[in-house]
């Protein structure tokens, strides 16, 4: 299933591509007929793109997106939440599913409250959250983790394969926010501490090839340790 | 050119002092490296793109880039008064004036880039030093840039040309004195800083320009070799 693709580090201005074939991808920009790195990453081509993914970086926030954040403050149309990027996000009172008592607003989520929520609108007045969808709103119970926004992808693999390995391996429940918060939700406690030290597993190799293979070869030492 | 030009510590006419690099020294930023000619040691560390603050500062068009040189106070032989002077002010200004024009940070409305820049130890050309800390230390923390920059300074003991300037070379005395012009470049061999510190003809103004050339080349291979080798180690 794992796709052979050659990745190569590259540096801010290397020239990746000449020529009309290529096309410039995520990470890239065309300067006259070369297309050059504008990020330090790893390059990657596919099907006449090339583009390069960053490996470190502040997240970036995009609309459609699921998040993890912190709720920081209550105003009286809502709540404001730290969503760890360089903008802070707001969730509107209008964007909480069922009735909402105008006095009540500490009941919902009262501050220093952990929130999944979807970026309905990324303006230039800020970043507008929704908790209306299924699988949205306050996390009581669990464990968080931190991971740099650009690792995101490793850990949910290629069409969710690590994220449903992980979810497997561990039988913990584990939502992963774009912006690199992880929540982590288990029966029991070493279970969710199972999940936790996969997700570091995979952040420390998250260069390598064929990384799938070698969790699924983690989690089998870790269990047969375990008993 | 004369070949049989002595330097105070016996390097040749267009030889820079032995360079190290390394990223990812400053745990806790964004952003981090260590570039040091010599004896001058310059770490760079980036924090951001964040909101900008102060809020009157913002500027909605774009993003800023806000540089802070600082010399530690045992970085030379006679203590130098810890804080902000006005060579510093100056310093961090030139700094951001020789990063920004390869930076893309128009997306970054309203947001700051901050790159803090400290010489641990000074032996000349920190400012030189601290621009090529801070151009890895921007691509380290995942900064869009069009190329990179690398900065060298060029000397001119009384008549004789050099490459990269220290401090015995700095007080140089005989003759027309020295003149010190750090210069910054792309890889591409664009002209991004520049200045000078004494009298220099028209002709000699070239010769050193095509020294810069040839110098920033080699300043640039050891910035690239320390990004790309960083990731290497991790695999």
């Amino acid at each position: 299933m794992e796709e052979k693709t050659k990745r190569t580090v590259v540096i801010p201005g290397e020239v990746l591509a000449k020529g009309e074939d290529y096309l410039p991808g995520e990470g890239t920009e065309k300067i006259g007929k070369e297309i050059i790195a504008i990020k330090y990453g790893l390059s990657e081509e596919a099907n006449k793109l090339v583009k390069v993914i960053p490996l470190s970086g502040v997240y970036q926030p995009r609309k459609g997106n699921i998040i993890i954040g912190k709720v920081e403050n209550i105003t009286f149309y809502g709540w404001a939440i730290d969503i760890d990027s360089a903008e802070g996000a707001f969730l509107p009172l209008q964007e909480i599913p069922g009735y909402v008592d105008k006095d009540g607003l500490r009941e919902i989520f009262d501050i220093g409250e952990m929130v999944v929520a979807k970026i309905l609108d990324v303006n230039g007045r800020g970043i507008d959250l929704t908790t209306k969808s299924r699988g949205l709103g306050r996390i009581d119970e669990g464990l968080i983790v931190k991971v740099n926004s650009s690792k995101v992808p490793r850990i949910i693999g290629k069409e969710g394969s690590m994220i449903s390995l992980i979810k497997e391996g561990s039988g913990c429940e584990v939502t992963v926010g774009q912006n690199g918060l992880i929540w982590i939700k288990g029966d029991k406690v070493e279970d969710e501490l199972l999940a936790k030290g996969a997700i570091n597993f995979i952040t420390e190799k998250s260069f390598s090839s064929g990384l799938t293979g070698e969790v699924e070869e983690w989690f089998k030492k870790e269990k047969g340790g375990n008993k | 050119m004369a070949k049989d030009f002595k330097r105070p510590d016996g390097r040749g006419v267009e030889d820079i002092r032995p360079m190290k690099a390394e990223v990812g020294v400053v745990p806790n930023a964004d952003g981090s490296a260590m570039f040091s000619f010599g004896n001058t040691i310059a770490i760079a560390a980036v924090y951001g793109p964040k909101k900008m603050h102060p809020q009157h500062q913002q500027d909605p068009k774009k993003g800023t880039l806000r540089c802070n040189y600082n010399m530690i106070s045992f970085s030379v032989t006679d203590r130098i008064r810890p804080g902000p002077s006005r060579r510093s002010t100056e310093i961090s200004k030139i700094t951001e004036w020789a990063l920004e024009p390869v930076l893309m940070i128009k997306n970054y409305q309203n947001m700051v880039i901050d790159v803090h820049i400290n010489i641990i130890q000074a032996d000349a050309s920190t400012r030189c030093a601290g621009i090529n800390a801070a151009a890895l230390a921007l691509a380290h923390a995942g900064i869009p840039m069009r190329d990179i920059v690398s900065s060298v300074s060029i000397g001119k003991l009384d008549k004789q040309l050099v490459v990269d300037v220290d401090k015995d070379e700095e007080d140089w005395e005989e003759g027309e004195g020295a003149t010190d012009i750090p210069i910054t470049m792309t890889s591409s061999e664009r002209l991004t800083h520049i200045q000078l510190d004494g009298k220099i003809s028209n002709d000699e103004l070239k010769q050193v320009l095509e020294l810069a050339k040839k110098a920033t080349k080699k300043v640039y291979e050891v910035q690239k070799k320390a990004l790309k080798e960083s990731l290497e180690v991790k695999e």
